[in-house]
């Protein structure tokens, strides 16, 4: 079809506009199956890699696949990493919509006893060199050692304990909302016993 | 020799940011940092390249009177396979450039090469042309997003310039910012070019 008409333009004739688009539709989407067979596992990969990574740098040391054994409740799914059969944290995947660029998430590591033992921003489209702050230690390691039973997830400005990256307090109050959120959850699974009971025991005492 | 006009074309003469003053949607949205421009460069420079040479060789077999439906399909489908191959494999590029890879299908720049170039001209000189109008992009949007770069956030492809306390210029890298510098590289451009006559 192609070599017949070399050299000179077919006809818009309705035969031929049927054909010829369908014809390019029909390689196109031949070109598409095949590029996302070839693309199916790096990405599934990547995104796998993403969280196992972000999970080992908000808990301490583990030895089981966290990914294996996570549960998801509203959104926010829960990790939790253990050492040797002892549960050694509790990693969540929080988010919050209320960024000033739409919604960001973050994977808060939470200690048996309910204290943050690192946090790690996932994924962020806030400002550069505003917002976008949130990422660096400075912000962060405010939060590092602190339990939020006794620690105010609110900005300073809103009467808490947090101090606010200067010029981006929405993204600041942003982060302690995912953050809240994110302790909320680990207090339910608590009070579920359904994981982590023993933990749970233990630290009965320390959160009330 | 007479098709390295076509390639060079894009570079100054035509350059589609400066002098065309089209695909501004990207150019404004994703120069925060000089990493972005390179990375949405290359991205839509892939999807001219190939776009202008399918629709090249593909001329004859597209009737006139559906040829821009033909245009956009051939289009999409480059920008799905470059969506898909960073999403794999640059997934932290894929993050920051978000919704502005998709919408590459829409940008003008591609549709304009493919309907006033590809379409008139054989395969050789529609790569040439789509090669010269890629890397005119890439260059004139890294450069925005260097010089935005640098008087926000004090860096370029994020090495930083200046000690961690200083104060930047922020509106740089905010929504404002884009057009005041945009607006200002343009009129150097156009400067450059009538002096030197190019």
């Amino acid at each position: 079809m192609i070599l017949q008409n070399m050299g000179k333009k077919i006809e818009s004739n309705l035969k031929n506009m049927i054909l010829s688009l369908a014809l390019i539709s029909l390689a196109a989407s031949a070109a598409l199956g095949m590029v996302y067979n070839l693309t199916k596992g790096p990405i599934e990969q990547a995104s796998k890699a993403k969280e196992v990574s972000a999970i080992t740098e908000v808990l301490p040391k583990f030895d089981n696949d966290p990914t294996a054994s996570s549960k998801t409740t509203d959104g926010l799914t829960l990790y939790t990493g253990s050492q040797a059969d002892q549960p050694v944290g509790t990693a969540i995947k929080t988010f919050t919509e209320k960024g000033f660029s739409g919604r960001f998430s973050l994977m808060v590591g939470f200690m048996p006893d309910g204290t943050i033992h690192n946090i790690s921003v996932l994924d962020q489209k806030e400002t550069p060199g505003l917002g976008a702050k949130m990422k660096e230690d400075k912000f962060k390691n405010q939060f590092v050692g602190k339990n939020p039973g006794a620690f105010k997830l609110l900005v300073k400005k809103d009467g808490g304990d947090v101090d606010a990256i200067t010029a981006a307090t929405i993204s600041s109050r942003a982060y302690c909302d995912a953050v809240q959120k994110a302790y909320d959850l680990w207090k339910a699974q608590l009070t579920d016993g359904s994981s982590n009971t023993s933990a749970a025991d233990s630290l009965k005492g320390v959160n009330q | 020799m007479s098709n390295l006009k076509f390639f060079t074309n894009g570079l100054i003469k035509e350059n589609p940011t400066f002098v065309l003053v089209l695909g501004t949607c990207p150019t404004l949205a994703v120069t925060t940092a000089a990493m972005n421009g390179l990375g949405m460069g290359a991205a839509t420079t892939f999807v001219l390249v190939f776009s202008n040479v399918l629709i090249a060789m593909l001329k004859n077999f597209i009737p006139d009177k559906v040829r821009i439906a033909a245009f956009i399909v051939v289009i999409a489908t480059f920008v799905t396979i470059v969506d898909l191959v960073m999403k794999a494999f640059t997934p932290d590029l894929y993050k920051t450039l978000g919704i502005f890879i998709p919408l590459i299908v829409v940008n003008c720049i591609i549709l304009g090469r493919a309907e006033a170039f590809a379409q008139k001209n054989k395969v050789f000189p529609a790569l040439l042309d789509g090669l010269g109008m890629g890397l005119g992009f890439t260059l004139a949007i890294t450069l925005l997003a260097s010089v935005r770069e640098l008087l926000g956030n004090g860096s370029v492809f994020d090495i930083s310039l200046v000690s961690e306390n200083a104060k930047t210029i922020l509106i740089f890298i905010l929504p404002p910012g884009a057009f005041i510098t945009y607006g200002y590289m343009i009129a150097v451009v156009n400067r450059l070019k009538a002096k030197y006559n190019l």
